[in-house]
């Protein structure tokens, strides 16, 4: 399971770079989220895949009778998709308010801050 | 006591609501902002005086102890750094009263600003790996609206290339954090230092320690690494410029101290020696491209990078001495290139134009505020006896004592290089006579412009002062190198007892 996932991860940063390099605005951030999506199932992977349930005890047990899985990745997975989720939204304003502006949706355009 | 680490959170928190619930009114907008940022300064100094002898205030949030919840740590660094945020809160609130126009403030520019305070200071009290992500996105939610607030073409085309490096930045980040603890099985900074040094991980520790210095160096603005900043720095009002200058690389190198000192420290041969080459370069690289432009406020903007690598020269040094040096050269910056960025802002105000080649004789009509200017100017080149040579002095020092001869060739260099920036301002706008009568746009009556110089008289005094009163400066910061040298007390503190 873990080369899978290591496969997908993979699969989604080299995705997300690439778009990142391209000229369109669009993809830009296309890729952006791509790669966040890469990094939160990193966290998934590197905190340790395994299918021992959910770590709550039941009534009048003292351990768990198999290890549970590890709540921890998936809050912090949690938190950081509504934050890129907000991020994502605030990037798409600002994109959408650059096409207006500046009439282009060419990132090789947007050089009048070069010199 | 217990509650005080979390009320530079807190309190600009409370600030940012309150200016929300006037929102229709920008006078008490103004007064709000105002009154609560000194509120945070007089905070910081309170923790800053409860920290001095060396103690670590802890607080663990919710009362759940370390590791599991989330502790607030301030120790020396995290209280100097918390002064100069609030010195620099209530400077740009100050400023902006007076200097910006009044859509900006009707679209939020005061709660932005508090909440861009709350998040830097939270990057500074947290001792959570992922908490410090979450104020890290905070502050840069915070930073992306400021920068486009206002909506001019140039100001949206260099939040782009802001937003897009610095998303990168922060997914790297993310993934270092997810890879550190698969390994470590903890985020929590203090179990994480100790952790990290039980058991022979190999390269694995040393990888993440890569992808860390890659993501706060992005956020820092090292080379080769940068790239963003000058596009955007330059872009907005000079009050956002400067807040930014002063705080925003800040928190990156602060983070590259913080985890460099704490958690990746098994390895300095090769991860101190690379922050140290990454330092290097982004000093010569940072001054070439500022001797290269013609403008005030953009000559500013990319001679930030240069700074950056003189104070992270220090840490790829990794000596107390070298620390201490560190923390003296952030102080410094901090003070000296906000109030460089005010002053610019000042004389598009009066000229409106930040042009080098239309500006000239501000000597002759506005003395005073070439004073200020020459004054900072002087003391980030290092002139002493200004604060910037007691802070070049000590790096240098340091530098010696470890025969590390190279980078200290490559600071003394530098330094001359950004006495020429300094000058070549100093040349064109105050200096040389005016090439054509620009007419004198500063509508403000006497008695309101002398409030608007408040802050930079006030910046001009600490840097004036930091350099008189060295001494006693210099005996803190080595008491905070030397915390910082001796990662156990850290861990004593907020894991409590010796284990």
């Amino acid at each position: 399971m873990e080369a899978v996932l290591a496969l997908v991860i993979g699969t989604l940063y080299a995705a997300g770079l690439y778009l990142m390099m391209r000229r369109n605005l669009i993809q830009l951030i296309i890729g952006l989220s791509l790669l966040s999506h890469g990094a939160n199932l990193l966290i998934f992977t590197a905190g340790g895949l395994r299918g021992g349930g959910a770590p709550i005890l039941a009534e009048g047990e003292k351990v768990f009778a198999t290890t549970p899985a590890d709540p921890l990745p998936q809050a912090l997975i949690l938190t950081a998709i509504v934050i890129s989720f907000a991020v994502t939204a605030f990037a798409l304003v600002l994109f959408l308010r650059t096409y207006q502006t500046v009439g282009t949706d060419d990132v090789d355009k947007l050089k009048e801050t070069d010199t | 006591m217990t509650l005080l680490p979390s009320l530079p959170i807190t309190i600009p928190l409370a600030g940012a609501v309150l200016c929300m619930l006037f929102r229709k009114s920008l006078r008490m907008q103004k007064l709000i902002a105002v009154v609560f940022s000194f509120v945070i300064l007089f905070t910081a100094i309170g923790l800053m005086a409860n920290t001095a002898d060396g103690t670590i205030a802890v607080m663990h949030v919710g009362s759940w102890s370390a590791p599991f919840g989330i502790t607030l740590t301030v120790d020396m660094l995290s209280s100097v750094m918390l002064v100069l945020a609030g010195l620099l809160g209530v400077s740009v609130s100050i400023y902006s009263c007076f200097d910006l126009d009044d859509e900006r403030v009707r679209f939020g520019f005061f709660p932005l600003c508090l909440i861009l305070l709350m998040g830097v200071n939270g990057a500074f009290v947290t001792g959570d790996l992922f908490n410090l992500y979450v104020w890290f996105e905070v502050l840069l939610t915070a930073s992306f609206i400021l920068l486009a607030l206002g909506g001019e073409r140039p100001q949206l085309e260099g939040s782009i290339k802001y937003v897009a490096l610095n998303l990168l930045s922060s997914a790297l980040f993310l993934a270092g954090v997810g890879i550190l603890y698969g390994m470590a099985g903890t985020l929590n900074m203090a179990q994480l230092a100790q952790v990290v040094q039980q058991g022979d991980r190999g390269g694995l520790v040393t990888m993440v320690a890569v992808m860390f210095l890659m993501a706060f160096g992005i956020k820092a603005g090292m080379f080769p690494l940068y790239f963003w900043l000058p596009a955007s720095y330059a872009t907005p009002p000079a009050a956002v410029s400067a807040l930014f200058s002063g705080l925003l690389t800040k928190v990156g190198v602060y983070s590259l101290i913080r985890v460099f000192t704490l958690i990746f420290i098994a390895d300095p041969e090769f991860l101190h020696n690379l922050i140290l080459i990454g330092a290097g370069l982004t000093m010569v690289s940072g001054v070439l491209a500022a001797a290269a432009q013609y403008e005030m406020r953009k000559i500013l903007a990319v001679h930030i990078v240069s700074q950056i690598g003189y104070i992270v020269m220090g840490l790829g040094l990794f000596t107390q001495a070298a620390l201490a040096g560190t923390i003296v050269y952030l102080a410094h910056n901090i003070i000296v290139k906000t109030n460089l960025f005010l002053v610019s802002g000042a004389v598009h105000r009066i000229k409106g134009t930040y042009d080098l080649h239309k500006l000239g004789g501000l000597y002759k009509e506005r003395p005073g505020l070439a004073i200020l200017f020459i004054i900072s100017a002087m003391s980030l080149a290092g002139v002493p006896p200004l604060s910037g040579f007691f802070a070049k002095l000590s790096l240098i020092i340091a530098g010696l004592e470890i025969e590390a001869w190279g980078i200290v060739a490559v600071a003394l260099g530098v330094s001359l290089l950004t006495l020429y920036s300094m000058t070549k301002i100093w040349a064109y706008v105050f200096w040389k006579p005016a090439p054509e009568n620009l007419p004198d746009l500063n509508p403000m009556p006497a008695g309101k412009w002398l409030l608007f110089l408040s802050p930079m008289v006030a910046f001009t005094v600490i840097t004036v002062a930091m350099g008189v009163y060295a001494g006693p400066i210099f005996d803190y910061v080595s008491a905070a190198g030397e915390q910082l040298m001796n990662p156990q007390g850290y861990i004593n503190a907020v894991l409590g007892g010796g284990n």
